[in-house]
């Protein structure tokens, strides 16, 4: 796929490398409720960024409003330089780009796995289905999926379905990859499976913003790890130092709660 | 035990439509109907013409539950439009659900087949069977359009989310993902309809179709005797009874999958 990278601001030449993702004073609010109070955040071309944060910190609200599945209230969000959500903005063309995986899977439940995987590459990127499906049968078959290809969802454990949901993003050769909670879902012994892909694309250099309970697995695939507090990203770091000698007194709050519940 | 049960079912049934009988049979008045509804002479004289005659009524529910299908799915479909843009739409399909299911379908055949020949318009044709068909494909099509219109709701808007995140336009994400589960789902109760709209079928007698309710209807009286009525009502007892079972059938199967955790 080609990919539309639009023109480069001459405003940005001291910025290094121009980053995958940069939002800038995200504002959104469902009615009364501010879920973001104005998030800033950047994520570098092959950067995996994890958030973290209690439940109803806003991290789905967040990797919803990346992908445009939510329109936001104020603020601005840029793709490789694009802004995304400017009004004239074509939001089927910018979702082509943006993978997104979520907690509950979402598969189709009506298609088999390999057309969950075929159907965007046909629809949207109008490929030849025997071209799509050459496709997918190799992606599948690098994430152990090949001998499900022909199943329906509702046949395979809850692991497979979730790797299966990613190889359908993947399908869509995206730039960026955001991750829901994609372990929240999962009985615990088929978490592991589904990290060990996580970790795989990371390696292979995707750039992916991931929000997680899983600390142990932020601490060894995340470049840099955020935390997320009431609508706000209170810090944010390295690792090793957000989760090991975190500077807010929120921060440490938190992952001390997350250790009593056996979470790190 | 349960061979047990049966019997006592058996025997208990055969006995109560058994005194039911006894009492109809034993009725002061018994022979008098017993010639003018039940009358055996009258019944095989009328039998061939009413089963003839009823191949217009095939004719006419299986063209209407062709083009129901189609002008439900259409307004069904307009009506789950979102936006203020499609406001007009929603409310003209809105509004023609309202007054289709509220008007009596004889009203809308009688203004449909008398009403609008006698107008006279040049071109306007005044074929009975034609405005007859148009009158149960509106009447039933409404009906139809929210059964559909429940299918679409029952889908969770996951799906629409999962779909949209690939890059599928609205459009495509209705097409390939929410019509499908959709249809599935609805087709008992669309089913159900379709028993409704063929019994309907005789109400087009009101405006001269030759069909089976109206052949019945002149062999009575010429006769002056009402048994060809009961041709009528075997013809429907053998045509609806199966389509009724096969309901049931796929109601309780859909329970059944529901409840054993099956596809959602």
């Amino acid at each position: 796929m080609t990919v539309d990278r639009g023109a480069t601001d001459a405003g940005m030449a001291t910025t290094p490398a121009r980053p995958a993702l940069r939002i800038e004073g995200l504002v959104k609010s469902f009615g009364p409720l501010e879920v973001l109070k104005g998030v800033d955040l950047e994520v570098a071309e092959h950067e995996v960024v994890c958030l973290i944060g209690a439940s109803g910190s806003g991290k789905s609200t967040l990797l919803r409003c990346v992908n445009l599945l939510e329109p936001i209230d104020a603020g601005r969000i840029e793709v490789a330089g694009e802004e995304i959500t400017a009004p004239d903005v074509d939001v089927d063309r910018i979702r082509r780009g943006i993978g997104i995986v979520f907690q509950a899977f979402n598969l189709f439940p009506h298609l088999r796995v390999l057309d969950n995987v075929t159907l965007a590459p046909r629809k949207v990127l109008q490929r030849p289905r025997d071209e799509a499906e050459a496709a997918g049968r190799a992606l599948l078959r690098r994430f152990n999926l090949e001998d499900k290809a022909l199943e329906y969802p509702d046949r395979l454990s809850g692991g497979q379905q979730q790797r299966a949901a990613i190889v359908r993003a993947l399908a869509m050769e995206p730039r960026l990859l955001l991750l829901d909670e994609v372990t929240s879902a999962l009985d615990p012994e088929l978490i592991a499976e589904v990290l060990d892909v996580v970790r795989e694309l990371a390696r292979g250099g995707m750039t992916m913003l991931i929000a997680t309970h899983e600390m142990g697995f932020a601490r060894d695939v995340a470049d840099r790890v955020a935390f997320l507090d009431a609508g706000r990203i209170l810090e944010i770091g390295p690792p090793a130092q957000v989760l090991g000698e975190p500077r807010e007194p929120r921060t440490r709050q938190f992952l001390q709660r997350v250790v009593a519940a056996g979470r790190l | 035990m349960r061979r047990h049960g049966g019997w006592v079912a058996f025997a208990s049934t055969l006995a109560v439509f058994g005194l039911l009988g006894v009492a109809i049979v034993n009725a002061p008045n018994w022979p008098a109907v017993q010639n003018s509804f039940f009358n055996s002479v009258r019944f095989d004289d009328a039998l061939p013409d009413v089963a003839w005659a009823f191949r217009r009524n095939i004719e006419l529910f299986v063209l209407a539950e062709v083009l129901v299908l189609c002008l439900g799915l259409v307004v069904a479909v307009m009506r789950s439009l979102p936006g203020p843009v499609f406001l007009p739409i929603r409310l003209l399909a809105t509004a023609y659900v309202d007054i289709f299911r509220a008007l009596p379908g004889v009203l809308v055949i009688f203004y449909l087949g008398l009403g609008l020949p006698a107008l006279r318009i040049p071109g306007v044709p005044n074929d009975p069977f034609f405005w007859g068909l148009v009158a149960l494909t509106l009447i039933y099509s409404a009906y139809v359009s929210e059964v559909y219109r429940a299918g679409i709701e029952s889908v969770h808007p996951s799906q629409e989310a999962a779909a949209r995140s690939l890059g599928l336009t609205r459009a495509q994400a209705m097409r390939f993902v929410v019509l499908p589960q959709a249809v599935r789902r609805v087709i008992p109760p669309l089913l159900n309809d379709f028993i409704g709209l063929q019994k309907d079928t005789v109400l087009v007698s009101f405006i001269g179709v030759v069909e089976l309710f109206r052949t019945a209807q002149i062999k009575q009286a010429a006769a002056f005797n009402f048994t060809p009525y009961l041709a009528v009502a075997l013809v429907f007892l053998v045509i609806t009874l199966p389509l009724t079972r096969l309901v049931d059938w796929l109601v309780a199967r859909d329970r059944r999958r529901s409840v054993a955790g099956g596809r959602p």
